[in-house]
């Protein structure tokens, strides 16, 4: 009898062990994203506006380390620092004084550049609304499992940003352009970041769901640059962006950091400015998002108990309904 | 017997043949700077536009995403190029390749291609992603169909300019992101072969740099029985004497790249270094192999290295060059060209070209071939041409007036060059006043006009060759030699910088403020006029006052004012 029990005791373990795994994995791809997609603009044109450029090109540093390819990022910088006639160091972008990290790097694929960064360019990649004959690289071809990170930087105001010194974007612009995105069903999370002058006014208008926002400064207050390089002779980077940076450089891609951490970049007493962040059309819970989620690319691996033959085309077709109906469901 | 048949199917299926050759050559100039042409070569023995044929699927050494732009476009040829910085023909002497700066593209399509304007619109689309340029800037307000300047450099007796277009955007910048894709375009990408030198870190921080992509289609031998498409890839870069050299005569590989040459590509079938001695520099390692070839008009010597052979590499497996040189005497070259706008003020202006012929006793005719943007208005009435403070008719002029916001202005012609003299081509011309959403962000920069094009048969003092072999070095079978006594050359001339009347943007700001202020002030005060009515008010007297009046009523005496 008790030989019995033992037996059955052994039998259920590994049952119970796989039930375990199987919650595991249940957890682990809880967020709903199966691909993600990078959106990353500077909008400022000139040389003394190095600091944006090199914003934008930490940010893509630390998207392409973590995993998102080139062909997942669309990065738009709206003039030329790096081979510019005025740049000591040409090919060069750096990021901290003393040329200490060259951001530009060897391995740079920019989508948009000069003159082609305008509000009607950026707002038909966000929308998909480009002309047949665009190519692949300049398109964002997201879908409804996609979680996008957009970020922009620049000089703004107020409720507007603006571009290339010549023309701006409103925030109620930019909120109907993501309910386009959301109607469309062009993503499934996305997390807003903007390094600019009363940057919060920016999304204050937000009405879509599944958006998170966060900005390096509050209505009514500037966002300001970090360090100078004296023999660049300009500011490097911004604050917000530095600090940020910094807090990316030690997330690696199976870090479990969440985006409570990220709030906490860059209190008062570094940034000078308030960051600010809104996450009330968020569904989840902030805590329980990772920062991979957006910035990085981990790949799904679907799980399935039973073979499947792909060379008959009755059991692919089942399989591929069978497929659709689960993701529904997850 | 089986087995036998099946053998000579596979054989009958094999893939087309292609091959991959590159090379570097190097070329100390007399002013001290020194100049590196790399050209890596593709052949492949295939037929991207042959009806009726299979589609071509299977790619090896040709890469893939060119392949499909050619095919579906039918493209017969295409030339693009990306340059930084102005090649300066009387300091370097002539290039390999020549190069205006920013982007060029020329394209011959195929005779069959109904649209022209549709495919070079996509075309431009295209090559704009894969290269990450602004290519999408060209459209028909800088694209120009040249009669004669830009024939066919490969196979096709295409007379037809219809299928040609021509556009060039002198304001386009190179960097990394455009060094990046042309790398990934090689067989060996930049992990093995001469592609490993190619750091972007030293090549933009240059005075020259210029990369090409030249796709044609050649014969494979002397008869022409059999066809193959060529892709070359040709990056050119000169580095500077002061910036880079610390201002010695005395240059190595790792001083120019900061990289040394540790492999061959395992894909390419031949992989040389070619170093100029003619003017004797101090070369180590030295080296038995010497070639002789004649480019441009001059007979040189070159040192080769064989990168294919491991003894090239030596003990340390690292190929470093050395090279030191004293000497000053370069060989003048016979023609170049200058452009400048002459004039003050905003409204008019004169564009001189000068174009110098040094031969000291032939003359040669010379095409010279001008796009110029809509919105300089040019006076064809007063085109002059003078050589020798004496008129020089052109024996062909092709002339197309631009088409405001349409087309831009296309100037051929076809002027005889008198022995060492120097030739004077000036045109007047008028500033449009652009619509204000035609303007750039930074309107006070200026606005761009392309670089005039040069091409001539130059005589040459010494005999070319026009044997066809196919072991001759890349850089002297780019452009093919139909005889021996001249040489084709051509020129790029400066791109201008023109400032166009610009107009104050913050003007509607200040009109609406202005105006608004004028309507309130003047409509207000007329409403005031008309309607407001004064009544006199009483005010309340102080409280002693009034207490004062309140006995005095009290009192029954009057009371007080």
């Amino acid at each position: 009898m008790r030989i019995f029990a033992f037996i059955h005791l052994l039998v259920s373990i590994p049952h119970g062990y796989s039930n375990y795994v199987e919650t595991k994995a249940g957890q682990f791809f809880s967020s709903g994203h199966t691909n993600n997609w990078a959106v990353l603009v500077c909008t400022s044109r000139f040389w003394f506006n190095y600091r944006h450029v090199a914003n934008t090109l930490s940010v893509y540093r630390s998207v392409k380390r973590l995993g998102i390819p080139d062909s997942h990022i669309v990065l738009m910088l709206a003039d030329d620092m790096a081979c510019n006639y005025r740049n000591p160091k040409p090919a060069t972008v750096f990021s901290h004084k003393n040329m200490e990290l060259n951001v530009y790097g060897d391995d740079v694929e920019v989508d948009y550049r000069g003159y082609e960064v305008t509000v009607e360019n950026f707002l038909r990649v966000l929308t998909g609304r480009l002309p047949p004959s665009t190519p692949r690289s300049k398109r964002l071809l997201s879908d409804d499992r996609s979680n996008i990170l957009i970020y922009l930087t620049g000089h703004g105001g107020n409720g507007f940003l603006k571009f290339q010194d010549s023309e701006e974007i409103s925030n109620m612009e930019l909120a109907d352009a993501f309910e386009q995105m959301w109607q469309k069903r062009r993503y499934n999370e996305l997390l807003f970041i903007i390094d600019t002058c009363q940057g919060a006014s920016m999304y204050e208008r937000f009405y879509s769901p599944n958006l998170m926002a966060l900005a390096s400064s509050q209505v009514g207050e500037d966002s300001l640059s970090h360090q100078p390089d004296l023999a660049i002779g300009v500011h490097l980077m911004d604050k917000y962006t530095f600090y940020l940076l910094e807090f990316l450089e030690e997330v690696h891609p199976a870090s479990q950091a969440n985006m409570n951490d990220l709030f906490k970049v860059c209190p008062q007493s570094q940034c000078v400015s308030t960051p600010g962040h809104r996450t009330d059309l968020f569904q989840r819970d902030p805590g329980s998002v990772l920062i991979t989620d957006f910035f990085g690319s981990v790949r799904k691996v679907e799980i399935t108990k039973d073979t499947i033959n792909l060379t008959s085309p009755v059991d692919r077709k089942k399989y591929i309904t069978g497929f659709l109906c689960c993701q529904t469901n997850l | 017997m089986h087995c036998k048949s099946l053998w000579i199917k596979a054989s009958a299926k094999s893939p087309a043949k292609d091959q991959f050759q590159e090379e570097l050559v190097i070329r100390p100039l007399h002013s001290g700077d020194i100049y590196a042409s790399f050209q890596f070569r593709t052949l492949w023995d295939t037929d991207f536009l042959q009806e009726g044929q299979k589609k071509v699927s299977h790619y090896r050494l040709f890469p893939k995403s060119l392949g499909q732009v050619l095919s579906k476009f039918s493209v017969q040829e295409l030339h693009i190029s990306f340059t930084q910085g102005f090649w300066r023909t009387m300091q370097w002497g002539q290039p390999f390749i020549p190069s205006p700066p920013g982007a060029e593209l020329w394209v011959w399509f195929h005779h069959t291609v109904s649209d022209v304007d549709g495919n070079w619109k996509e075309l431009t689309n295209v090559l704009s992603g894969i290269f990450c340029a602004s290519l999408n800037f060209i459209d028909m307000t800088n694209t120009v169909q040249p009669s004669a300047s830009f024939k066919p450099l490969g196979l096709g007796n295409a007379t037809d300019h219809r299928f040609l277009r021509y556009a060039t955007l002198p304001r386009e910048i190179v960097c990394t992101e455009n060094l990046t894709p042309w790398k990934k375009l090689l067989p060996c990408g930049s992990k093995a072969g001469l592609a490993v030198l190619m750091k972007s870190e030293k090549l933009f921080h240059s005075s020259f740099h210029s990369q090409a992509v030249h796709i044609r289609p050649i014969c494979q031998d002397e008869q022409c029985t059999s066809k193959a498409w060529e892709l070359r890839q040709t990056l050119n870069v000169v580095f500077d004497h002061y910036t880079s050299g610390q201002g010695k005569k005395e240059w190595s590989l790792f001083k120019m790249f900061s990289r040394t040459l540790t492999e061959a590509c395992p894909l390419a079938s031949s992989s040389k270094v070619y170093v100029d001695i003619t003017d004797n520099p101090e070369l180590s390692p030295a080296t038995p192999l010497l070639s002789q070839a004649v480019v441009l008009g001059d007979r040189r010597t070159y040192s080769v290295y064989d990168l294919t052979r491991a003894e090239t590499f030596g003990q340390l497996r690292s190929f470093n060059l050395l090279l030191r040189w004293k000497g000053d005497n370069m060989l003048r070259p016979l023609l170049h060209a200058e452009r400048y706008v002459a004039g003050f003020g905003l409204q008019t202006g004169e564009i001189h070209t000068v174009i110098y012929n040094n031969h000291p006793y032939r003359a040669f005719p010379v095409l010279l071939m001008d796009s110029v943007p809509w919105y300089l208005q040019l006076y064809i009435h007063t085109l002059t041409v003078t050589s020798k403070s004496r008129d020089n008719k052109p024996s062909y002029i092709h002339y197309q007036p631009a088409k405001d916001r349409h087309r831009p202005h296309l100037l051929e012609m076809l002027i005889q060059l008198p022995p060492h003299s120097m030739t004077e081509v000036t045109v007047q011309f008028e500033r449009a006043l652009l619509k204000w959403t035609e303007y750039t962000p930074d309107p006070n920069h200026g606005f761009y006009v392309g670089s005039s094009v040069i091409s001539a048969l130059v005589p040459s003092m010494v005999a070319m060759s026009t044997n066809f072999t196919q072991d001759q070095p890349l850089f002297s079978s780019f452009v093919p030699v139909k005889e021996e006594s001249s040489y084709f050359v051509r020129v790029y001339t400066e791109p201008l910088l023109v400032n166009l009347p610009t107009p104050d943007f913050s003007m509607p700001y200040n009109v609406i403020c202005l105006t608004c202020t004028v309507v309130a002030v003047g409509y207000g005060s007329f409403y005031n006029l008309l309607t407001r009515t004064f009544q006199v008010d009483e005010p309340s007297p102080p409280l002693a006052k009034r207490l004062a009046n309140f006995i005095r009523r009290i009192r029954g005496v009057p009371l007080l004012a």
